[in-house]
């Protein structure tokens, strides 16, 4: 079956790839290699490239991805961009000028990339409701940016650069004064919808790709196939493909699927689509769920929260995913589907070894639902080395409900990533909260406590002996800041 | 003023322009060495077989390699037609029987795809008997594991000056090592071209030398070979020596099969298999007297090598010769050796050993200043050196007071005074933040230690439109090299840039080059390019005197025309080309350079190695959260050397990129390897991006302010200019010791901090966690001995009593 993906306005047939074939490998064999191999795990942006995706109001926006992880296949019927098809070094785009005059490049091997997360960036912030009539669809209000048209440097924070020290470039994306012209066609495209997602059929060297057309196709696919992967974002499994060679003998992509894309709000909960990505999650959410908020940007980087998504971070189960813990401290539940109907399990009996779950072979996280009403005092703490885009050292989730009359804590919920083989729950720090006085005393106790939680371990990341300190610390900094700042109602 | 430094009127040098490729970086049509390989169908992959032992004796079975769909062949010793090295020291079997470390490239497979390459080189079988293996400078200090030189750099009597100091105080100081990350792998792509010349595309910073490795392999004369390096995505040193090896593997390869071989590492292979920067263990005594002058100094630092010696000889050079960093030691005694270790074979980074060598010095003011009783900032300016003083190994600090004018420049233009009174009013408001302001200075001296490495040649052509053609000797990492070059030539011809090009650095061109390294490429290439600029503007000199009717002397080549003093009057620099080769006048040269006045013994550790020195100062403003040791930049102030600018805006970028470099070093970037008696001993345990991390936009200043310092010029190098590519990494130990600072504020008055480095959060926090322990038994037992870590930083036996009266601590702190 033919495969065909357009890129920089052109179709270009991409027929003969593998079901392992990255996006930046078979970009550059087609001869733009501008998109650049830094990593091949989606951690230095050097190969991002702009994907058209869904927007609100039927419109389009330019998603910046990690080709690396991208699987070529997945790009099947999609629109791509690359920085070769932004401008010409005659011609250049606005963001690359900038880029070139501001001194924003030195090797210029980091470039290419950058410029796409700042196109990206650059048709968001100056893409309100301009005269193309398309509207912005990564808010930036559900991460606590305001809501100006200013440019947001965090949409830079997946890109590495040796060379630079990073000014020039923040100085080039903050100096951005141009608007897209009448005559900018990717500003014009996002007034059109994004191209529907096409059942593909691959059947290459190596194994097969299969973009099913539903939910129950995917899921038939799976039963029959136990030993296929079903990929959504591929931020995890392209790692594995590209870093270890893992190859499968059929990769089934499930993220388009409209059952797994579904945005449910009542008063009883939330219940997002498990192949929603985090952007997306994001922005709908807008704000409503504040210890989300405090995770998101936190999550790894912009290009990966654009392709990555819950359903894939809980698939995983690894002890160092972000989203567990929060979700953990939110009591949600996942929805599993399978063909003989669907089930629910409560998160906090979902994980059951280290990357082993409750979910059966074949079996798809549908939806995550996250019940109301959600705790009066969150927050989501990461320890890692480096503020941005860092795997957790130790990560903690707070959902803590306090009782104003009395000052004493009425419910805790706490979950912790990094400290054991599977994220947990902090249930004896929970039971020396509940009841207990909101004061530095009690809380100096029930910090003791969770330091003692779980059986963390010394890696490269960080020592057992930090880890356990760094829990016990979170309790003392959140009390802190209540003490603070007071506590929010 | 020397006629190199001489910078006409209205020159092209000096003017802030964007980097040559800037453009191209942009719009992703820069072209780096595999991205010539994307389109082309015939290539074959090489892929390492790679050793799972750090030591071991290794036989080979590749039979079921080729059994592999789509493997050509498999590269092994037998293949070799002339020496199995691929190092420039004889230590480095390319195809090795005995792996040396984890990762040790055994063999290669060539497929006709990078995946029938890498499951070829998984099938290949490895027969290994493992051996002891040593991985640690300690295990190596313990086993006598060393290699290369034992270099001592001495001037005066220092045991007899500790004898006498009023302070002496002894420690351990311990840095990492650091992964160079340059963006771009390792590449190297090799054809045999119709002639039978082996071309060979490299991501190298010594194209010269990764010839003569591929011509030794292949067993055929320099002239057999030519390597290019198109342009490299960064090199910092990284690609200095390790490319050779990489590409006398595709030159093998592209010989043994006839067909073009295409060579490029993935990260985890990089990271892997290639060395960085050496990490240092020094032992210490150093002497002080009562108002901070420091008296004397002893030393012995061990880097750790690696598995071969690759550059660790010149690397342990140059870390001995900057023991002294800013600073004045009259009697020292500095001893060096480089310990041999079954890891990564370490090299070349930015700074070359310099940076080790200060982070002594620095390590121990930094860890002093509390004990004298004096402000760290007080004690380094008291040390600075003054003008007519000499380093420990004889060599004149000529403009020694520039030094000290870009200290008080700092001092002032950061408002050091008023924030440091800001700050102690913050940090005793707050007990879980607290914030440090520090102040340091980097001396940096500039040319190689290896002489004969001071000399490059250039190759410019004058066509007979008046265009032109630059080749030289350097190459182009990122670093600003072939721009500063354009603007050389423009200004030395007197046309505009826009008339110049600039052709790739390629061995057939330009013979016999150095590396682009040392901080030197724009000063050994640039006197090179105006030279052969010279030598054509002074035969175009009298066809311009004759056109114009004026004296030679009158003529004046500017901004493309050529007059005799009334620019009313004159000719294009086209026309007056074509003139000129109609008159049958040369109109291309070869220029050449070699730096005057170097003379060094080291034998000895005398003389005068260097050109001339580098200087800045940086002061730097950190936050340190009590709660996870985690750090952020607040403010940063440089005043930074470089001479007159060849070109200010390359420069900023230089200064800028290697502060944050060093930051990267000191704060953040951790090296570990598998230490454990385990079956993965000796394993790179941070081998890829998500687990070795280097700076992301998160370690970026708040504010980041950087200066020139003015009235710099420097005599004798390219118009009045001076190198600038490592020193500026150094100025990032103000970082380090802001954060010291910060982390002392959770302490005691006169806590002497210690702090690991690189200074990740983790060891930050346990720093403040013993900050806070000396506050805790300072308050409630001052006058018990309580914390046996604490002798690590130590009063002498003698000086205990004046430690005493000058901190009144000394009980609680021995």
């Amino acid at each position: 079956m033919d495969i065909f993906v357009t890129v920089n306005g052109r179709p270009r047939d991409a027929s003969g790839i593998a079901a392992h074939t990255t996006a930046l490998d078979w970009l550059r064999s087609i001869g733009l290699t501008g998109a650049k191999e830094g990593c091949a795990e989606g951690e230095c942006g050097a190969c991002a490239v702009l994907v058209a995706t869904p927007a609100d109001a039927d419109g389009t926006q330019w998603t910046a991805v990690n080709a690396c992880l991208t699987p070529a296949a997945a790009l099947d019927g999609q629109e791509v961009v690359t920085a070769e098809g932004l401008g010409t070094p005659e011609r250049m785009h606005p963001v690359q000028s900038a880029l070139a005059e501001a001194g924003g490049s030195q090797c210029g091997y980091c470039t290419p990339g950058f410029a796409c997360s700042m196109a990206a960036e650059f048709y968001r912030a100056r893409g309100g409701a301009d005269a193309t009539g398309a509207t912005s669809s990564a808010g930036p209000a559900a991460s606590g940016q305001s809501a100006d048209d200013g440019f947001d440097l965090h949409a830079l924070s997946g890109n590495l650069c040796r060379c630079t020290g990073y000014r020039p470039i923040r100085d080039a994306a903050l100096g951005i004064e141009a608007t897209p012209g009448a005559d900018d066609p990717l500003a014009e495209r996002r007034t059109r919808p994004a191209p529907a997602a096409r059942a593909t059929r691959l059947a290459g060297e190596g194994g097969r790709f299969v973009r099913p057309e539903s939910l129950d196709e995917a899921l038939a696919l799976l039963h029959v196939e136990p030993e296929a992967v079903a990929i959504a974002g591929c931020t995890d499994w392209g790692v594995e493909a590209n870093l270890r060679g893992r190859r499968a003998p059929l990769t089934v992509a499930i993220e388009r699927l409209d059952e797994l894309r579904t945005f449910e709000e009542d008063d009883a909960g939330i219940d997002l689509g498990a192949a929603l990505t985090l952007t997306e999650v994001e922005h709908r959410l807008a704000g409503r769920v504040p210890l989300l908020s405090a995770l998101f940007p936190q999550f790894a980087s912009p290009l990966i929260r654009n392709r990555a998504t819950l359903g894939g971070n809980l698939g995983t189960a690894s002890p160092i995913g972000d989203a567990p813990p929060a979700l953990l401290a939110l009591e949600a539940r996942l929805v599993l589907a399978s063909p003989d109907g669907e089930r629910e399990v409560d998160l906090a009996d979902y994980f059951t070894g280290y990357r082993e779950t409750v979910r059966r072979p074949g079996e798809l996280i549908r939806t995550v639902r996250i019940p109301r009403p959600t705790a009066g005092l969150t927050a989501f703490h990461k320890v890692a080395k480096r503020r941005y885009d860092d795997i957790s050292s130790v990560a903690v989730a707070f959902a803590i409900d306090l009782d104003e009359e009395r000052g004493t804590v009425a419910s805790a919920r706490i979950g912790l990533g990094g400290v054991a083989a599977t994220p947990i729950r902090a249930r004896a720090t929970e039971a020396a909260l509940v009841g207990r006085e909101w004061t530095a005393d009690a809380v100096r106790e029930a910090a003791s406590v969770l330091g003692e939680e779980g059986t963390p371990m010394s890696d490269h990341r960080a020592s057992a002996e930090y880890r356990s300190a760094m829990l016990a610390q979170s309790l003392l900094q959140l009390h802190r800041r209540t003490a603070r700042e007071g506590v929010p109602a | 003023m020397s006629e190199l430094s001489d910078r006409p009127d209205g020159a092209v040098a000096g003017r802030p322009i964007a980097h040559e490729s800037a453009r191209l970086h942009a719009t992703g049509t820069a072209v780096y060495t595999d991205d010539l390989t994307a389109t082309r169908r015939d290539v074959l992959t090489a892929w390492p077989v790679t050793s799972a032992h750090a030591h071991a004796r290794v036989r080979l079975d590749v039979a079921p390699a080729l059994e592999v769909p789509g493997v050509v062949h498999v590269l092994t010793a037998d293949d070799v037609t002339g020496v199995n090295d691929g190092g420039a020291k004889g230590d480095e079997p390319l195809f090795p029987d005995e792996a040396q470390y984890h990762g040790h490239a055994l063999a290669w497979v060539l497929g006709e795809t990078a995946e029938a390459a890498r499951l070829g080189a998984a099938a290949v079988a490895v027969d290994a008997e493992e051996l002891p293996s040593i991985v640690t400078v300690e295990e190596a200090i313990a086993a006598g594991s060393f290699q290369g030189i034992a270099p001592t750099v001495r001037r005066g009597d220092a045991a007899s000056a500790l004898a006498s100091a009023p302070h002496v105080f002894e420690g351990v100081s311990v840095v990492g090592g650091q992964e160079h990350f340059y963006l771009e792998t390792h590449a190297s792509f090799a054809h045999v071209d119709s002639e039978g010349q082996v071309f060979v595309e490299s991501s190298t910073q010594h194209p010269s030398e990764t010839q003569e490795i591929v011509a030794h392999v292949l067993g055929v004369p320099n002239h057999r070979v030519t390597v290019q390096s198109l342009r490299l995505g960064g090199g910092f040193g990284g690609k200095e020596m390790q490319p050779h090896g990489l590409a006398a593997v595709a030159a093998l390869g592209a010989v043994r099969t006839g067909r073009p071989v295409r060579l490029r590492l993935t990260r985890a292979q990089d990271m892997t298999m290639t060395g960085k920067r050496h990490p240092f263990h020094a032992t210490w005594r150093a002497g002080f007297a009562d108002d901070g002058r420091i008296l004397a100094l002893e030393a012995t630092l061990t880097s750790n090598g690696g598995w071969s010696l690759d550059l660790s000889d010149p690397v342990l050079g140059r870390a001995l010769c900057h023991v002294d960093n800013g600073y004045w030691i009259p009697d020292i005694e500095v001893h060096g050796r480089i310990a041999r270790t079954n890891v990564t074979s370490q090299t070349a980074f930015r700074g070359f050993g310099g940076p080790q060598g200060m982070f002594v010095i620095e390590d121990i003011l930094g860890r002093v200043a509390p004990r004298l009783g004096i402000d760290p900032a007080v004690l380094r300016e008291r040390n600075l050196y003054r003008p007519g003083q000499t380093t420990p190994y004889g060599m004149e600090v000529r403009h020694a007071e520039r030094l000290g004018a870009a200290w008080s420049q700092v001092l002032e233009e950061s408002g050091f005074a008023r924030r440091r009174d800001e700050i102690a009013a913050a940090n005793a408001a707050d007990p879980d933040v607290k914030r440090g302001l520090a102040i340091t200075p980097v001396k940096f001296g500039i040319s190689f230690t290896f002489t004969a490495y001071n000399q490059a040649g250039a190759l410019v052509h004058v066509y007979r439109d008046g265009s032109v053609l630059v080749n030289h000797g350097g190459t182009e990492l990122g670093q600003g090299l072939h721009t500063k070059m354009l603007q050389v030539a423009a200004t030395a011809l007197g046309v505009p840039l826009a008339q110049v090009r600039l052709a790739p650095t390629r061995t057939d061109k330009v013979p016999n080059t150095s590396a682009t390294a040392a901080s030197s490429g724009a000063d050994l290439n640039g006197a090179a390019v105006k030279d052969a600029c010279d030598q054509i503007i002074s035969r175009l000199r009298p066809v311009a005197a004759n056109v114009l009717g004026v004296d030679e002397a009158d003529v004046r080549f500017e901004d493309g025309r050529v007059h005799g003093g009334d620019p009313a009057v004159s000719v294009l620099f086209g026309e007056l080309a074509a003139t000129a080769y109609a008159e049958r006048v040369q109109l291309f040269a070869a220029g050449y350079y070699r730096t005057e006045g170097l003379g060094w013994d080291p034998a000895t550790m005398t003389g005068t190695p260097f050109k001339y020195f580098a200087c800045g100062v940086a002061a730097s403003e950190v936050e340190v959260d009590g709660f996870t040791g985690a750090t952020r930049l607040r403010r940063v102030d440089i005043v930074h050397d470089v001479g007159d600018s060849l070109s200010p805006l390359i420069d900023l970028g230089q200064v800028e990129g290697g502060f944050m470099q060093g930051v990267g070093w000191l704060t953040l970037e951790e090296l570990r390897w598998d230490e454990t008696d385990g079956p993965g001993r000796g394993r790179l345990l941070t081998p890829s991006a998500s687990t070795y991390k280097l700076p992301s936009f998160s370690e970026l200043p708040d504010e980041l302010n950087v200066r020139f310092l003015e009235r710099a010029h420097e005599d004798g190098a390219i118009y009045g200019s001076k190198a600038v590519g490592e020193p500026p990494l150094m100025l990032a130990f103000s970082v380090r010791e802001a954060i010291r600072e910060a982390v002392a504020a959770f302490g005691p008055p006169g806590h002497s901090v210690e702090l690991a480095a690189p200074s990740t959060p983790e060891a930050v926090f346990w720093a403040i966690e013993a900050a806070r322990e000396a506050s805790r038994s300072a308050s409630t037992d001052a006058e018990r001995s309580t914390d046996a870590e604490r002798v690590a930083v130590d009063a002498g036996a003698t000086d205990a009593a004046s430690l005493a009266a000058h901190s009144g601590r000394v009980s609680a702190e021995r």
